[in-house]
């Protein structure tokens, strides 16, 4: 089956009764037992619900997994997958990462007594070199968020494994229709479900999906003991947005290379960041592992302040952190979501303070392209534009 | 389990529950789907499309029957969208209905607006006095329709004696119950074939939802309104009805303290200087307070009042409120005020509405959950500050 059809092709409700058509919402905390000294399938809604149920087992699938976890956010899922370390251990991870797992990195695992390392992945041979007899995993997203590096997962798969680590991959900035990273051999795929999965932005989310039963347990035990499951109404509205990915993402796509295509021409604009334009450095590894570049890019106009105008002044492309939804968005990472990096990891990534983030919606490509263009008008200081005219 | 011998109080939570669902979750899924497949051609299991049914909405009915003492009650998207369809279900071109003068504007608006454009006429009339409907009805009269206690005034309807005069001439009576829910008075066993809810007010309780029901023991009936209902397509939603089932849950403990609250509120108006007359059903004053007594199991948590002062020093009152909100409604965790004669009933020609008393210095209140005394502190504050307290303004002032 093709993927436009796995997406809708699945049971809603499997056993109901009635065959609803839509997966029925289960917004109940517990379940009445028929014997008191065993349980049903389903006991407490922290450990078991039939509406999230149906979720894990379609994300898993699309994952080419065996068994997916959904959570209340992406950095829940994250946190979990974490929780398979324990003191001593050692992540090894890509430099550019989002802010929110840097901090998680950086300031939360180290009181459990676990380090993190971050290299650039992108120079593998480097990287190999930072893994240490305690590396246990092995963290990387690709495109990374916001410079949208390209990562060699099958190389880095390989290197995990021949050091006795796991690859983990966060997927979020293509999902599981551009790419399926267990199919690469990574060993766990993680995903911000707020952004592409759900796609309208009305549902913070995440999940894991693994190929190991021996995983899959771990990640349970986790999600159950630490009850940072997703909700039921959430896990509804994540199915319901799941319904239209492909759609999404076809639009999405034509529309952010038909922009990454128009600021690379421009006079205005110093760089593009975007793994689509045939002459980025990412370009043919990512068609390689991927089926697609997405819909986030980056770029700089060499000042701060001049980006920052243009994501003043743009009106489809709203100012907010996060991706991937229907709507455009713009941001500036340094100050946004990545603020969370702490300084000595930043220094290390190069990220330019004048990155602008764009996330590219649904929109009409013409109305999109016509606001860029005058918002970075707009943005372009006074004098230039008179001497310019 | 049969909820025949159970209390209101039990019937309230367990009225809904159907343990019959496949994983046994302790409150009934929301089912939030539109179709149902099919197992074969023609072959359902129950359910094929949410505009004819819906399993949550089946549980509400199932949960609104229990508390009224009917088969499963049928529900509607809003409480006008189950009058629309009562009427529609038992009324024809040519067919007559009587109806409480003090009935819901919204009521009469369907009338005038949509009813009489198909052939279809009522009387409105003061069915306080069964003897008016008596006289009323004629050999087109199907059915008779009255809200007791009236809005705004409580004035109060004898469902009994009603009852008598339906019977005698074979019509039905349908009672709008939304003032007091089932569990305060109980239409059918006093004589009525048809209970009305507006389910937006005290059944759901926390103004998180609209919506109506009608039940009845009538079977034929209820099947005729099923048939309409999914004719016209005014279904409730299922997230309304999960919404609902959960609140209506706490229905007997709200009621408790919303007619607590009420009757202390009442008192304390009665008593104030400030005050010219408290409608209440609760109060030695009230004149019906012995039918209330009869066929009411309390007294409700409405109740309006009249200030002493002219009309334009009640709307300041009414817009000083703070803690109180001006809003239509009612029968909600929070307290509502509101003038009748210029919002809910500002529809009605002047001259009815004087005869109906809802004069300009009336005031509407569905008394919250708040405590007692804040919501005496603010109307107290609120009287002050429009001038209004103790000193008459007199009728000179009346808007006319």
């Amino acid at each position: 089956m093709k993927f436009a059809s796995r997406l809708v092709s699945y049971d809603p409700a499997p056993g109901d009764r009635f065959r609803p058509i839509s997966t029925p919402i289960y917004q109940t905390a517990t379940f009445e037992q028929e014997h008191a000294d065993s349980f049903g399938e389903y006991d407490y809604s922290r450990s078991g619900n039939p509406t999230r149920a149906v979720l894990e087992k379609h994300v898993a699938l699309l994952e080419n997994g065996t068994r997916g976890f959904c959570f209340s956010s992406g950095m829940a899922a994250l946190s979990t997958m974490t929780k398979l370390l324990r003191s001593g251990d050692e992540i090894l991870a890509d430099i550019d990462l989002y802010g929110g797992t840097c901090r998680l990195f950086s300031k939360v695992l180290d009181r459990g007594g676990i380090a993190v390392r971050y290299a650039d992945a992108r120079d593998a041979e480097r990287f190999e070199r930072q893994i240490t007899p305690g590396t246990r995993l092995i963290h990387v997203e690709s495109p990374t968020n916001p410079m949208l590096r390209v990562i060699d997962l099958r190389r880095m798969a390989a290197m995990a494994h021949a050091h006795g680590a796991l690859l983990s991959v966060d997927n979020s900035t293509m999902s599981p229709y551009l790419q399926n990273p267990l199919d690469l051999g990574a060993d766990i795929v993680v995903h911000s479900a707020t952004k592409f999965l759900g796609g309208h932005h009305d549902v913070t989310a995440g999940a894991i999906v693994v190929k190991e039963e021996a995983l899959a347990e771990q990640i349970y035990f986790t999600q159950n003991a630490e009850g940072n499951a997703l909700g039921p109404f959430d896990c509804f509205l994540l199915l319901r947005g799941l319904k239209t990915l492909k759609l999404r993402l076809d639009c999405q796509q034509k529309n952010a290379l038909a922009i990454a295509q128009f600021l690379a021409i421009h006079k205005d604009i110093q760089r593009v960041y975007f793994p689509g334009l045939s002459e980025d450095p990412g370009y043919g590894l990512q068609r390689s592992q991927a089926r697609g570049a997405g819909s986030v890019l980056s770029f700089t106009t060499g000042s701060g302040d001049i980006s920052k105008a243009i994501a003043e002044h743009a009106k489809f492309f709203r100012i907010t952190v996060s991706f991937g939804s229907v709507n455009s968005s713009i941001s500036m990472p340094g100050s946004m979501s990545h603020a969370s990096v702490p300084p000595e990891v930043m220094a290390e990534r190069k990220m330019p303070a004048d990155l602008v983030r764009i996330s590219v919606g649904i929109e009409d490509e013409e109305d999109l392209m016509g606001d860029l263009d005058r918002a970075i008008h707009a943005a372009m200081p006074r004098t230039q534009v008179a001497i310019g005219s | 389990m049969s909820t025949k011998d159970l209390h209101d109080s039990t019937v309230a939570i367990h009225g809904g529950r159907t343990l019959d669902s496949h994983a046994s979750s302790i409150l009934f899924p929301l089912y939030q789907t539109s179709t149902f497949v099919h197992d074969a051609v023609g072959v359902d299991k129950g359910f094929s499309y949410s505009r004819v049914s819906n399993p949550t909405v089946d549980a509400l009915e199932k949960a609104i029957g229990a508390l009224e003492g009917t088969p499963p009650a049928v529900c509607f998207r809003t409480g006008m969208a189950a009058i629309a369809t009562l009427f529609l279900s038992v009324l024809k071109a040519g067919d007559h209905a009587v109806i409480s003068d003090v009935v819901y504007g919204g009521t009469m608006r369907l009338f005038r607006e949509v009813l009489d454009g198909l052939g279809i006429t009522a009387s409105f009339v003061d069915t306080s006095e069964p003897a008016n409907i008596e006289a009323a009805i004629t050999a087109a009269t199907r059915i008779v329709f009255i809200e007791t206690p009236g809005n705004p005034t409580l004035k109060l309807t004898d469902i009994e004696a009603v009852s008598r005069i339906t019977k005698r001439h074979s019509i039905l009576l349908a009672v709008d119950n939304t003032f007091l829910t089932p569990l305060l008075q109980k239409p059918l066993e006093l004589g009525a074939d048809i209970s009305v809810l507006s389910t937006t007010k005290y059944i759901d309780g926390h103004n998180a939802t609209v919506g109506g029901s009608v039940a009845t023991r009538d079977e034929n009936l209820l099947e005729r309104l099923r048939l309409i209902r999914k004719t016209i397509g005014t279904t409730q939603a299922p997230f309304e009805a999960w919404l609902t089932l959960q609140g209506m849950k706490t229905l007997p403990v709200r009621l408790k303290l919303h007619c607590e609250g009420a009757a202390i509120i009442a008192r304390w108006l009665e008593d104030h200087p400030a005050v010219e007359r408290v409608y209440y059903p609760g109060l030695d004053s009230f004149p019906q307070k012995a039918l209330a007594e009869k066929q009411q199991l309390a007294a409700g948590g409405m109740l309006a009042f009249e200030l002493k002062a002219g009309a334009e020093a009640t709307i300041r009152a009414l817009n000083s409120v703070k803690l109180c909100s001006r809003a239509e409604s009612l029968g909600g965790l929070e307290t509502l005020i509101t003038h009748p004669s210029s919002t809910t009933h500002a529809d009605l020609e002047p001259e009815l509405r004087r005869g109906l008393g809802i004069t300009d210095r009336l005031v509407r209140l569905s008394v919250g959950l708040e405590a007692p005394e804040d919501i005496i502190a603010d109307l107290e504050q609120a009287i002050a500050a429009a001038g209004c307290d103790g000193a008459v303004e007199g009728d000179a002032h009346e808007i006319r």
